[in-house]
């Protein structure tokens, strides 16, 4: 291959992410709460054999204003939980990887963990989830369970509340990963002489204290079949670039360039050296929003008609890519000379932007050796080349 | 016209009715085990599975207790994924209301609803155990007194989250860019000494608009929750007799609290075996009570009541002489079954009198006293008495459990559910499509659909 293998996961929400996309000819806005809609992505997502989907979740109502609610009623509304999701969708698919987000500021990581778990023994090992921080205050209210300032916008990168929100993070996917370790792989013994169902001294208290929580163990789930499910996180500065070099398999970042790319991964290594995991795999990959089409012109007048009907530019945390897939393919290729692995692609338009990525992109980096012709491993650890780990707890 | 009856599947738990030891029995765990349990379920057009649900393994004598199955899925992520694999029957999840959150729930099953095209339940457990608690960030703060209030507050707010959005907001209107009608959906305040939280509920009114809500206590206080807020009640009434007396007593509490007969269900958990013959089942069923009672299994049945190590006794020698240890039960912890011996020494009197009456060994009178199986017999006896207990109104159908998984529903989907369809008491496919059309169940209107439409 003249190109190391490009690993690629479609970032899926709502109608896409492109505010207007719902009100596209192909988009199907009255479905958006239904299973067959998430079936058919994940699909589509599988035939273009792409490595795993993300689903976005948060525990609110979308805004167009990251920072607070809005009243809008011409951008699309509502949402089920991202876990569920990928569990409903997980057996009508035999190879796709799944990355539901879940947020970690006010859920149990006892219940995250056996459900991720779970999700890993549906899909037969194609489980991870990709944590996430919700520093709201009107999110806090939801709960009721802690008093969160208002969010001020200069602070959310490196304010205290940045810290502590992604410290508590860091110490959740410490339970998390401990949990899913706290079954060695044959504790279920099933020894009809002694009626013994399981060999206890495999079953480990995890006991966790930190300083956000404390959590006993063991799971009520034993250990799923990847072991350990992948940890996401997504991360704009240091503190969350932090949680991924310390606890992350996969790192979403996003560059506005090769050079900001290769910064962005010198970024993240140096977390992951300082956090003593330079012998570990972690990928970062490169979150780019793509508009799709299969000439440029048709492409850039694809935006300009969704921004004109969403009454202003699309603005995004993301680099917004409007081109060809081939020129796509260029870009991606440009970028993982910089450092990154892989990408996050999230699509403008469902499913318009979704198949153009499948039909169009994945053929193209096929034709320049840079993408798997075929799924080459069962699960979501093996496609990106993570291995089996080893138990925490096994010879203990 | 007689009554219809209502029957649904319980995936065999992590209690010693489960037969692990069976050759037949498969795993606990893999979606496989599910996918085959809930299909063969659907095969008989039961009305829904149901799974059970414990937050830490449990322990004795400060150990794992490890003579029953150990270890079981995350309920809301299983159920997901069998509604990719079954098409109508219902989805029924042990949900505890002291180790969640009212928000967090309520998104779970208005997202389980809406996945499943309207086949979500809830059975809502409380608990308030310190021990349980210590896998909890939350810990285990509550105090048993205020277990129910609790549960009654948190299920209020849940559904106050249900019916926060009325299930007209979305319009998804492309032409005219409109894709809400309220520009504040789901907005929901709740304030009282458990919960107090405000904003707007993030998942839109699903197709049962509420999941259809079960409740399991059998206390006075648990009897009066699920009169005034279940559709259905999991109770352990399975004789005629209690049937009938439990039924009757709730029934009649439905009235105070402005609802009708027919607006709660009352369905027993219930075994069964089946054989050829009479004589056969009766065999099978003896063989099935050793298997769940082996003589280390009888030692720990009798320290849950004796509330001391009684590992030296011999369970095939008499009951132990000394007394039980009288006060908090140190000795079994998660397990709900050691709070049901209110005045142990006074059990305890009875089993030796039973003991000695009947030449019992300590595993023989475990098995007596344990319950033999609720229906044993041929498929004919166990289709008629189903339907004699039903008509009778000692239930309005039953939980079934099976002792082995995932195969242990068939010999009763393939062999009693076709009798009672003859009969005429039980569906020969399914009228609709929700769980709530399954158990006959009306909608439940929101207050603000209900003012809406007025």
């Amino acid at each position: 291959m003249p190109h190391p293998p490009i690993h690629l996961v479609a970032a899926l929400d709502g109608a896409g992410w492109h505010p207007a996309a719902w009100r596209e000819p192909g988009a199907r806005p009255a479905e958006l709460l239904t299973a067959g809609y998430w079936t058919d992505l994940a699909q589509e997502a599988e035939r273009g054999l792409l490595d795993a989907v993300t689903i976005e979740d948060a525990l609110q109502l979308q805004s167009d204003d990251p920072f607070v609610a809005d009243d809008r009623t011409d951008r699309v509304r509502g949402r089920l939980d991202a876990v569920l999701v990928a569990s409903r969708v997980a057996p009508t698919t035999r190879h796709l990887g799944f990355l539901p987000t879940a947020v970690v500021t006010h859920t149990e990581p006892f219940h995250l963990s056996k459900a991720v778990a779970t999700l890993d023994f549906v899909s037969t090992g194609r489980a991870g989830v990709r944590v996430q921080v919700a520093a709201r205050a009107d999110t806090a209210v939801h709960f009721g369970r802690r008093d969160l300032p208002p969010l001020d916008p200069a602070a959310v990168a490196d304010g205290p509340l940045a810290h502590e929100l992604f410290d508590e993070a860091a110490e959740y996917v410490e339970v998390l990963r401990r949990l899913w370790d706290s079954w060695e792989d044959d504790a279920e013994i099933r020894d009809a002489a002694t009626g013994r169902f399981v060999d206890v001294d495999k079953l480990h208290y995890v006991d966790f204290a930190g300083r956000h929580f404390s959590v006993r163990g063991p799971s009520i789930t034993p250990r799923p079949p990847q072991g350990q499910p992948l940890v996401a996180a997504l991360g704009h500065a240091e503190v969350p670039w932090r949680l991924i070099g310390r606890s992350a398999d996969l790192g979403f970042v996003t560059p506005t360039d090769a050079a900001d790319a290769a910064r962005l991964v010198a970024a993240v290594r140096t977390e992951q050296a300082a956090a003593g995991r330079e012998a570990e795999t972690v990928h970062v990959f490169g979150d780019v929003l793509v508009v799709l089409d299969d000439d440029a012109t048709a492409a850039a007048d694809r935006l300009a008609r969704l921004d004109d009907v969403a009454g202003s530019p699309l603005r995004s945390d993301a680099h917004v890519f409007t081109g060809t897939p081939g020129q796509l393919a260029d870009l991606l290729l440009e970028w993982q000379g910089a450092g990154l692995t892989g990408f996050r692609l999230r699509p403008a338009v469902l499913p318009d932007d979704l198949e153009q990525i499948t039909r169009g992109l994945v053929p193209e980096l096929q034709r320049r050796g840079a993408f798997r012709a075929a799924y080459e491993a069962g699960t979501l650890r093996g496609l990106l080349g993570l291995g089996c780990p080893a138990n925490r707890y096994a010879n203990a | 016209m007689p009554k219809q009856i209502h029957l649904a599947a319980h995936f065999p738990g992590v209690n010693n009715t489960t037969v692990w030891s069976d050759p037949a029995s498969g795993s606990h765990i893999e979606f496989d085990s599910f996918h085959e349990f809930a299909q063969v379920a659907e095969r008989g057009k039961l009305d829904f599975i149901f799974l059970a649900e414990g937050l830490r393994l449990r322990e004795q004598n400060d150990r794992i207790y490890d003579l029953d199955v150990v270890g079981r899925p995350d309920t809301f992520t299983v159920l997901a994924a069998l509604a990719a694999v079954t098409e109508r029957i219902g989805l029924t999840g042990t949900i505890n209301s002291t180790f969640n959150e009212p928000y967090e729930v309520a998104r779970q099953f208005a997202s389980l609803d809406h996945l499943s095209a309207g086949r979500a339940a809830w059975n809502v457990v409380t608990s308030w155990d310190a021990f349980t608690g210590e896998n909890f960030r939350r810990g285990g703060f509550l105090a048993q007194d205020d277990r129910y209030d609790r549960a009654r507050s948190f299920l209020q707010t849940a559904t106050e989250l249900f019916d926060s959005w009325r299930g007209d907001e979305v319009v998804a209107d492309k032409e005219s860019g409109t894709f809400l009608v309220d520009p504040h959906p789901g907005s929901f305040a709740h304030r009282d000494r458990f919960f107090d939280i405000a904003g707007q509920f993030d998942v839109p009114r699903s197709p049962q608009g509420r999941p259809v809500i079960f409740q399991a206590g059998d206390s006075d206080e648990g009897r009066d929750f699920a009169a005034a807020s279940a559709d259905a009640i999991f109770s352990r009434h399975s004789t005629l007799e209690a049937g009938q007396a439990f039924y009757a007593d709730v029934k009649g509490r439905l009235p105070k609290f402005g609802r009708t007969r027919d607006e709660l269900l009352i369905l027993p958990a219930a075994t069964f075996v089946l054989g050829d013959t009479e004589a056969e089942a009766a065999e099978l069923a003896q063989q099935i009570r050793l298997a769940q009672v082996s003589p280390a299994t009888a030692i720990k049945f009798l320290e849950q009541l004796w509330n001391r190590d009684l590992s030296d006794h011999d369970p095939d020698g008499p009951l132990p002489t000394v007394d039980p240890v009288v006060g908090e039960n140190t000795i079994a912890r998660g397990r709900a079954s050691v709070r049901m011996h209110r005045d142990p020494v006074a059990t305890a009197q009875e089993w030796r009198a039973k003991a000695e009456a009947e030449g019992l060994t300590t595993r023989e009178l475990i098995v007596e006293v344990t319950g033999r199986q609720s229906f044993i017999g041929t498929p004919q006896t166990v289709a008629d008495t189903i339907d004699r207990y039903v008509q009778a109104d000692a239930s309005d159908g039953f939980i079934l459990v099976p002792h082995v998984t995932p195969g242990g529903m068939a010999p009763f989907v393939d062999r009693v559910v076709p009798l009672l369809q003859e009969r005429g008491v039980f569906r020969a496919d399914y009228e609709g499509t929700t769980l709530r059309d399954h158990l006959g169940l009306p909608l439940r209107t929101t207050d603000r659909a209900a003012a809406a439409a007025s």
